[in-house]
């Protein structure tokens, strides 16, 4: 693949500093008790969503997890609206139905966040049965994780995609626990992308701590997708920082190794070491997105709180379409 | 909810011919896809063998394996490629062989399909169907021959329909694919080789309107499904007795006509609810407590308390 150029670089590392800044202060939020509900951080998996967001355009389709303000962001969505929907907001995605776990954004092609592991997997599916329907050249692509993988969902909508050859991407980030349950327990091989083989698709394992990795490989799978060849399975291998939701006392994994992945495979760190040594930006460039992207946060924050609450729901015009 | 208007003005006679209920479907199904290129068919056997039930018969031969689709064995796989394809667009509708399987797509029905546009806060519509059968008396033993409309009246989100005769099949399938909500269409095994006159061409009933298929003074009978016609055949007992019962179809479950029901309430005073469904929890029960809520006369009501 051609090297990345500075433009698409830059771009790159801004969505994954924008997702890292929203998590920090989603988290914040929820410690001064502002947001309803509960709230699944992104934080240590940006570059999987970013580097694969980074191929669709706002016609292509994604279905999203319980963890899913990464993809929501790198598909598109305004940060000042997301913040509102977990604010539980009239100014939010859903009028503040949803709340984190439900933000969808269908002008930008986002069909939803998911409360329910897996159940995304064969929604995505069947937008992609839509793009090869209406003769276009879209895609979709689901995200789920290692803990999705082992829905049923996943099995018949890879081979219903398989057989079918729809445009759609399976990517699963592995970030090694699903809650409290480490991988090691959940699957008996090592590498979940030789699935793929059993379904006629390639398999693709990535490291999705380097974005130009999963830009990478995500460029290949998607063109693939849009040229009428079928599906790809991807595993992005990644980790989150966070537990698993607010307050969670974490037992299932040591300090030493949540650490140990922050020292050395941060995506954001990551990005910058080969930003500046590839010359793409200098530290100056970076700082500035840096500032841009804290503005932007903060700015979405206020509108969040400057929105009305979300108004009383109606029945039954809210829930049936008329 | 929204109903659709009838075409047809009130007292016009439309063409009919006498049709199976499987006929009858699949008549809707073929008009309807003439009519709307985003509508589309799929499900476990549909295509050259015609479904199970032979409801699907010829389509392939007219639209294709594109708008024609077998699939695997993979319930909430292909349910779940219909929330998808509706969510984006098109009209699906999909073929689930025997509602005893509805238990493997649930969560794609249930928090999905009937949840997107609650939750997306109005920014998503779900238009598919979902057609599928239940009912016993064809020796199929439990898991080929239940009725369980219940579970599905529960689920907000989601309309229901149950309808008894041909042309109530065809004109309410048809209202089914056009309507913008995920509809549960349940069908019974035992009427696909019942026949009746259909109106032939376009024919539209309105999802949420019952049917009085009998008039009558003394006794409503409400029932669905089947069981109307067996509530008929038990009218026809009692009128040689002098008794007479009014038959009272709901066709679909959600929306509910209570207007109907409480109408025929108020006329003959005496009410008596059918249904093939196991009677605890059933749907039924919701038909009697309606009764007993709204339609009970004051006095009573007054004595009660
Ligand atoms: C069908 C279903 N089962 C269980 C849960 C509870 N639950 C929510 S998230 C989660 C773990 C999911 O793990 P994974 O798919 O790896 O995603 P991650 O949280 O690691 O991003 C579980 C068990 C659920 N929401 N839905
Ligand atoms: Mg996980």
């Amino acid at each position: 693949m051609s090297a990345l150029d500075r433009a698409t670089a830059l771009e790159l590392y801004r969505v994954m500093r924008t997702i890292r800044q929203f998590e920090a202060r989603a988290v914040q939020l929820f410690g001064e008790n502002k947001i309803w509900g509960t709230i699944h951080s992104y934080a240590g998996q940006e570059g999987v969503a970013v580097g694969v967001c980074a191929h669709l355009r706002d016609d292509d389709w994604i279905t999203s997890t319980h963890r899913g303000h990464g993809h929501c962001i790198a598909k598109g969505a305004d940060v000042g609206r997301m913040f509102a929907e977990l604010l539980g907001r009239e100014t939010g995605y859903c009028r503040g139905r949803g709340g984190s776990m439900h933000i969808a954004d269908t002008s930008k092609g986002n069909l939803g966040a998911n409360g329910i592991v897996g159940g995304g997997i064969p929604i995505a599916t069947g937008a992609a049965l839509t793009a090869t329907y209406t003769g276009s050249d879209r895609v979709a692509v689901s995200f789920f994780g290692d803990g999705g993988a082992n829905q049923g969902t996943l099995h018949e909508s890879m081979n219903l995609a398989a057989i079918w050859k729809l445009p759609v991407l399976f990517v699963c980030e592995n970030n090694q626990y699903a809650e409290t349950n480490p991988v090691k327990d959940a699957f008996a091989v090592e590498d979940i992308s030789l699935r793929a083989a059993g379904y006629g698709m390639p398999g693709v394992r990535v490291n999705g701590q380097d974005v130009r990795e999963t830009y990478r490989v995500a460029a290949d799978a998607v063109a693939r997708a849009r040229s009428g060849l079928g599906p790809t399975f991807i595993v992005a291998e990644t980790y989150r920082y966070e537990g698993h939701y607010y307050g969670d006392p974490q037992v299932y994994r040591t300090k030493d190794e949540i650490e140990d992945w922050r020292a050395k495979r941060d995506p954001l760190v990551i990005a910058r070491t080969w930003l500046t040594t590839d010359r793409l930006a200098s530290e100056a460039d970076l700082a500035r997105v840096d500032r841009e992207v804290d503005a932007e946060i903060e700015k979405g924050v206020a509108f969040a709180e400057a929105g009305e609450p979300a108004s009383p729901i109606r029945l039954p015009e809210d829930v049936y379409a008329g | 909810m929204s109903v659709q208007p009838a075409v047809r003005a009130e007292g016009e006679k439309p063409a009919t011919r006498e049709m199976f209920y499987a006929e009858a479907l699949g008549d809707a199904l073929r008009l309807e896809m003439r009519r709307d290129p985003n509508v589309l068919v799929f499900g476990e056997d549909i295509a050259q063998h015609g479904g199970a039930f032979g409801v699907t018969k010829g389509l392939l031969d007219e639209f294709g394996p594109k708008r024609i689709r077998n699939t695997p064995i993979s319930e909430i796989g292909i349910v779940g490629a219909a929330v998808g394809a509706a969510l984006t667009g098109l009209r699906p509708v999909v073929e689930l062989m025997y509602v005893d399987f509805a238990g493997l797509a649930m969560d794609q029905v249930v928090n999905q399909a009937a949840q997107n546009r609650f939750m997306f806060g109005g920014q998503a519509r779900v238009p598919m169907v979902l057609r599928t059968q239940g009912g016993s008396g064809r020796g199929n033993a439990a898991q080929h021959s239940k009725s369980l409309e219940a579970w599905f009246a529960h689920v907000a989100g989601l309309k229901l329909v149950m309808p008894a005769t041909p042309a109530d099949a065809k004109g309410l399938l048809a209202s089914a694919i056009r309507d913008d909500n995920p509809v549960i269409f349940l069908e019974h095994k035992l009427l696909y080789r019942t026949k009746g006159d259909v109106p032939v061409g376009e024919h539209l009933l309105p999802l949420g309107t019952a049917d009085v298929k009998r008039q009558g003074r003394d006794l409503t009978i409400v029932t669905w499904s089947r069981e109307v016609v067996f509530a008929l055949e038990a009218a026809d007992n009692l009128a040689a007795e002098g008794i007479e019962a009014e038959v009272l179809d709901l066709r679909t479950l959600v929306p509910l006509d209570k207007e109907t029901i409480l109408a025929s309430i108020r006329k003959t005073h005496r009410a008596l609810v059918v249904h093939e469904a196991i009677k605890r929890a059933g749907y039924g029960a919701e038909i009697v407590s309606l009764i007993v809520e709204e339609a009970f006369d004051r006095a009573a009501k007054e004595l009660a308390s």
